[in-house]
């Protein structure tokens, strides 16, 4: 199986031969995996070099003059780096692009907190217009891809790639999935988080439901899903609590408990693996189940 | 609402002149700008700027009122969004906005601000403000254009045209779009940086135009005030054939 990475070269090749619009924009990452795209439609395959704002604000400028642009490159510098040029070069020119990053969250563990941007999510989640989606498997990924591109005339997308992976695919879905349903309180796994989570609540009481949209998040869902039980477990891959305000906002008019699970609000000075980090911050099964064991258990 | 009713009758005088007839002239621009600021003396962000406008919007773009949205036309970027008040008179003169819109520069009701937004003002290709976007937004614009191959309004193809300050010019950001579009040899780029040496630095011998000319571009430099000099400036280097263009339009010692 392809990873994530791969999957979204190719989607993006198939998309620059099918639409005479789209254009893909890179900054030095993943030009290799583009070598047959760029020699069929070189004016559509555009390298910019190491010069992230100039690839965000191209795209700007590739929204303005009709196209549909694809931006990709590693998550802080196509996020924290260039932060100021998707917020005035896309979103307040009223242009539209798919922002398709790598290396999410920990994926680069080894590489060290330069290499590292959980905060993406709620970057772009200040950023007005911004739908994201977050694939937990590649095979998701060129559904996604292609809703995302299609999508374009309505807004833009944030595209979140990650070397983590769930076991198995899911079908993809704007709407939050129930994989598994229980009595005591709604786990709402995000992306790649789905497998350690079903792995950590195996034998608990509890609904477990699927996101790989979570801007718009499915405010209707979470309130079907959670029937009263008035407890919600937030399992994110990125910075904990990204999600809190939309799920707060959800059930504004319920009683409710919030747990909100993910990266934390600090540096990890340490390389490894992710499972390494993931473990570190509680996010590997074990973690998480000590998590919601012990918010279940306050409930009771 | 008042506004509207001028805007119709704007349309009907544009309708009965023949859209691409202005009525204005440039001696009229400081009365237009006087209006917003409601003073006989304009800071020289606003004036630095004037005479390069007028020649682009009177004898070089290919941009009318009736074609702000046409795929074709020429797109002007104004990436020095401070002083706009030149910008709306021109624009104002041109017909692209209702002159009544004026005297409310800034006002809560009014779609002029201190810096432009695009989606409030006819005409204008792009909101700016924030130093450093236009000519990296205007490099993607160019791609585009050429990626499309769209015809021009003219006998060539659309042109990008992005007036910049020299002080703007420090923002590192216009530094990665001149390096790249001279690199690429972008054709249908033309950078128009208005030289009133007010970055602090400067930019050391052969001032501005050294600086994209080691990237590539084609360089010349004119007087800021001279409309004849200018509108050739531009129809030169508009005919150059290869890699984006410069025109320094010199503005110094007359603020």
């Amino acid at each position: 199986m392809s990873d994530m990475r791969s999957v979204f070269a190719e989607t993006a090749s198939a998309l620059l031969d099918e639409d005479p619009l789209a254009a893909v924009v890179l900054a030095e990452i993943s030009v290799d995996m583009f070598g047959k795209a760029a020699a069929r439609h070189p004016d559509r395959v555009l390298n910019v070099g190491i010069r992230e704002q100039l690839m965000v604000s191209v795209g700007g400028g590739l929204a303005l003059a009709g196209m549909r642009p694809i931006v990709h490159t590693y998550a802080p510098f196509l996020v924290e780096r260039a932060y100021e040029q998707v917020k005035l070069d896309l979103a307040h020119q009223g242009g539209h692009a798919v922002l398709v990053s790598i290396g999410a969250s920990y994926d680069a563990a080894r590489a060290g907190r330069t290499h590292q941007a959980p905060e993406d999510v709620i970057l772009l989640d200040s950023v007005p217009g911004f739908s994201v989606v977050v694939p937990g498997h590649p095979a998701e990924v060129e559904a996604l891809l292609r809703g995302a591109v299609g999508a374009l005339d309505a807004g833009s997308t944030y595209l979140r790639l990650s070397t983590e992976t769930n076991l198995e695919t899911r079908p993809v879905s704007a709407s939050l999935q129930m994989i598994r349903s229980g009595r005591r309180a709604v786990v709402v796994a995000v992306g790649p988080m789905l497998s350690p989570v079903l792995e950590a609540v195996a034998d608990l009481d509890v609904t477990v439901a699927y996101a790989t949209t979570v801007r718009p998040f499915d405010a209707s869902g979470l309130r079907a899903l959670e029937a009263g039980s008035g407890a919600v477990v937030l399992v994110e891959p990125y910075l904990a609590g990204t999600s809190s305000y939309a799920v707060a906002s959800a059930l504004t008019s319920r009683p409710h408990r919030l747990l909100s699970l993910g990266v934390p609000r600090r540096e990890l000075r340490q390389y490894g693996t992710p499972a390494d980090h993931a473990s570190a911050y509680g996010l590997d099964a074990a973690g998480i189940r000590r998590s919601v064991t012990g918010f279940l258990g306050w409930t009771s | 609402m008042g506004l509207r009713g001028v805007g119709r009758a704007a349309d009907a005088r544009r309708a009965a002149c023949g859209q691409a007839e202005g009525m204005r002239s440039y001696a009229e621009l400081p009365g237009l700008m006087t209006q917003m600021t409601g003073d006989e003396k304009h800071g020289p962000s606003a004036t630095s700027t004037l005479d390069v406008l007028w020649v682009l919007y009177d004898q070089v773009l290919r941009v009318s009122p009736g074609t702000v949205d046409d795929p074709g036309r020429d797109r002007f970027l104004l990436s020095k969004g401070h002083g706009p008040a030149a910008y709306y008179a021109v624009l104002a003169a041109k017909e692209f906005i209702p002159e009544a819109w004026l005297p409310d520069f800034g006002s809560v009701s009014s779609p002029l601000g201190y810096h432009p937004d695009r989606s409030l003002v006819p005409g204008v290709e792009i909101s700016s403000g924030s130093l450093g976007h236009g000519l990296p937004i205007g490099v993607g614009v160019a791609h585009g254009l050429l990626a499309r191959g769209l015809p021009g309004l003219g006998d060539s193809a659309p042109r990008v045209y992005v007036l910049v300050g020299d002080a703007e010019l420090d923002e590192g950001s216009n530094s990665e779009a001149i390096v790249y579009a001279g690199a690429v040899g972008l054709p249908n780029l033309t950078v128009v940086a208005v030289d009133n040496q007010s970055s602090t630095y400067g930019w050391g011998p052969g001032g501005i135009a050294a600086h994209f000319a080691v990237g590539g571009w084609s360089t010349v430099r004119v007087s800021g005030r001279d409309h004849e000099a200018l509108a050739s400036a531009f129809r030169v280097t508009g005919a150059a054939p290869a890699g984006p263009q410069l025109v320094v339009a010199s503005v110094e010692g007359e603020e």
